[in-house]
Parts: structure tokens; sequence; C-alpha cells
């Protein structure tokens, strides 16, 4: 494991705290441009416990983290005019919001780190600054009853920090409240793409068999034909649900993750109409609108659990509603599919 | 650009006034700004905001809030209902919200 980012040691309480230095190196850089492609994600972590940062003394401030390497990084290098400690929590290599949701970024964690690296004896203070996206998980007053430390929940991002401090521990509510922008948005793009791939895969399999029938049975000129138009179609369709859609996310009509999905697939289908299909026949042209809605709506109803303003019951409904519709549209469109070759 | 909203009229969240003492937590912890306070107590004022994290509920001392909270997460309910648990985005690793 790259462990660059320790750059020697500090004594606090008769214990040897590693020290971190506050830049991100190339590997840290290489490693963030992997893991948001899906390599080796799951093991991108950094080991759980206490770390010093910049010169902390027993008056500096401790700031409580998740132990995926990701998240540390982005809070040592918005700490470079920092002294202070970093509390690791373990949460198995998962990031401070999704922990605190599933349960290990929580109130039992955060108290048996305080134990275990006797932070009170640490700093002469009661002041953990835990961050906002961490209260799914931790309970502010039953860590004062178990530790005697305060918990102040810091701002939502760690770039907001040092201002955070500056402002005597308040955060304002633009630092308190959640955004999904743009860039947000792509960054996450890469990971849900890859997280679907045997869906595509099979989905591509699936209509590139299909484009060989005829009236006659397997027809081989068939496959030459239309298998790689069939592929394109697939995949464009599966891009409209999981790249397009949250690209475009605010634009496209509709609160439902599923409508604004068929929305892109249409857009998608559309352009198919002048390239790819605009030799095929009516039935074939119609039997791709059905199978591109339906595979762009369902690839987009999977976003709601990378955005950051969708709820369970909201999803639930959402599910209830779209899925009745996503199936009948893919069973549809696979009848036309068959139909459309075999009058051809 | 403005916030983004989901489905109205969904959310489980629900605030006991009688019981709220005004300690103002729910608006620190909330990440869509849902809460406000007046006259020492907490309102709910954005309530269609709301993605059900329970921060808020998690939080209040005195409990006066309770919401069914969860990941609201096609691919996390689809999980749990294949395995037969509760929803979560818990992927093997492979995605993670």
């Amino acid at each position: 494991m790259n462990t660059s980012y320790i750059t020697g040691s500090t004594e606090a309480a008769g214990k040897l705290i590693p020290e971190v230095s506050a830049k991100i190196g190339f590997k840290d850089f290489l490693g963030a441009v992997m893991v948001r492609w899906g390599f080796n994600r799951s093991r991108y972590r950094v080991s759980p416990g206490l770390y010093a940062i910049g010169v902390p003394g027993p008056d500096s401030d401790v700031f409580v983290t998740a132990n995926y390497k990701l998240t540390f990084d982005n809070l040592r290098k918005n700490l470079q005019n920092t002294d202070g400690w970093i509390l690791v929590l373990d949460t198995k290599g998962v990031n401070v919001w999704c922990a605190a949701g599933k349960g290990t970024f929580s109130t039992a964690e955060l108290v048996s780190k305080i134990q275990s690296v006797s932070l009170e004896k640490v700093v002469n203070h009661r002041r953990l600054i835990v961050p906002q996206l961490g209260a799914t998980g931790v309970a502010a007053h039953k860590v004062r009853e178990e530790t005697g430390f305060n918990v102040h929940f810091g701002p939502v991002r760690a770039s907001d920090i040092e201002k955070f401090i500056s402002n005597g521990y308040r955060a304002d509510s633009d630092m308190r409240k959640v955004k999904f922008g743009f860039r947000d948005r792509i960054k996450l793009i890469p990971n849900d793409f890859l997280y679907g791939k045997y869906y595509l895969l099979g989905a591509m399999a699936v209509l590139y068999l299909l484009s060989g029938l005829s009236m006659n049975g397997i027809s081989f000129t068939n496959f030459t034909k239309t298998g790689g138009p069939a592929i394109l179609n697939a995949f464009l369709a599966y891009c409209a649900g999981i790249v397009f859609t949250p690209l475009f996310l605010p634009y496209l009509p509709g609160r439902y993750f599923s409508l604004k999905g068929f929305f892109s697939g249409m857009i998608v289908f559309v352009a198919l109409l002048f390239t790819s299909l605009s030799h095929e026949t009516f039935v074939t042209g119609l039997s791709w609108l059905f199978i591109t809605g339906a595979m762009a709506s369902f690839t987009a109803m999977n976003f709601t659990g990378s955005s950051t303003y969708t709820s369970l019951s909201g999803v639930k409904k959402e599910m209830k509603i779209f899925i009745p519709l996503q199936i009948s549209f893919a069973v549809l469109g696979l009848i036309l599919q068959i139909t459309g070759k075999l009058i051809n | 650009m403005k916030d983004l909203v989901y489905l109205p009229d969904v959310v489980t969240l629900a605030l006991d006034e009688n019981k709220c003492t005004g300690c103002g937590l729910c608006i620190k912890v909330c990440p869509h700004n849902v809460f406000e306070l007046s006259d020492r107590k907490a309102h709910i004022v954005r309530r269609d905001f709301c993605m059900e994290c329970g921060a808020c509920a998690l939080n209040c001392a005195c409990k006066a809030i309770t919401v069914n909270s969860g990941v609201g997460c096609a691919a996390g309910i689809i999980n749990g209902i294949l395995k037969g648990t509760e929803p979560s985005c818990d992927c093997s690793g492979s995605k993670c919200c």
C-alpha cells in the first residue's frame, strides 16, 4: 500500500503518532484517478487511528474522518495551514456519508477510536470536528455521554474547514448544504458506467443474436449487416441512461430519474434514426424506440443512488411506477425486433 | 444553479414541535436545509428537499424527529429485494453510492 503521505512521527501521550503531509503527491493523484475508474476501489484505504498534520499540540483541533484514502487525502490537502490531529475511523474503506448510512461511521466506532488512541491524553480540550455528513451515523449527545467529547459538526466540504474554524466553529448555511453540480456528477460517471457492464454485455449479446434472425432462420448476411449497428444501438442506449442523464440531469424534463433517462434515450433514438436505423423497416425502427427507452430509463433510475437528493420513499415510489413500464417496453421491443426480422 | 428537488409529498419526515427544545442541531446536520428555527422551535420548511438520511432524527436528543431513513438508491433496493434484506448500498465493493 502507498503510504508516501506519512512523512515522520511525533510523540503524544507516550505514543508515536504518524505525521502526514498536506501535499497530494503524484501517487495520490494516480490512485484517485484509478479508483474513480473502479480499480482497487474496495482496498483504497488508510489504517484507522490517530495522525498528526502540521505541528499539533494539546490545544489543536481533532478532525474525524473515514479510512477511504480519497476521503483522507481530501481532508489533509485542505488542512495546509492548520496544525491538527486526524482521527481516522475504520469505515472499511468507504467515504464518510456512505459509511454513516451503512453504520460503520458511527457513534460506537467513534467512541471506540477515542478510547483506543487515548485521545483525552493527547489533547487537553474536549472538542471534536466531525464532518456534517457523518451526522447520519454519529449522535453528538451520545458521544458526549460516553466520552465527554463535544462533537462539532463541521462543514459538508473539507475545503470549507479552515473558514469554519476561523468563523469560530460555525458553518454558514452554504457550507451546510450538499450540492450536486456538473463536476460532482461527472466524477461519478466512470464507476456507474462500469457498475452495469455485465448487463450491458448481456443486452448487446442478445440483440446481436436477434440481428441474425430472418424468415429463413439464421442469416449470416443479417449478422454482418445489422449485428454491428445492434451492438452500437445498445451501447448508446446504455450511455443515454448512465452518461447523458447524469450530465444533463437538471435540464432533462421530469423529476423521476426514469423519465429523465427515457428522454435521453429518445434523443439517442432520434439520432439513430438518421444513422444506423436509417435503412431499417418501420417495425424494426419502432422496436428500437422501445428498447432504447427501456434501457436508458432503467440505467438512469440506478443513478438515484449516486445522486445526493433522492429519498428512500421517493425511490420506492419511482420504482413502483417505472419498473413495470420498463419491463413492458423491453418485452414489447424484443417482440417487435423479432417480428421485424421474421416479416422482412 | 437552483437546488435539485426530487418527488413532492413522499418523505416520512415528521417533527413533534411539543417535544422540540429548540437546540438547533437538526438545522446544523441537515444537508438540504429542511429546517428553520423560529420562536425557539424547529420547523420543517422545505419538506420536499428531505432525502431521509436520518441525521436529524439521530441527533435529536429529545426524540422530536422521526423519519424512516435509508438509502434512496434503486440498485440498493433491488439488491435488498434479491437478498431479502433491507435496502442496502452494499454492492460488494463494485459500486457504492
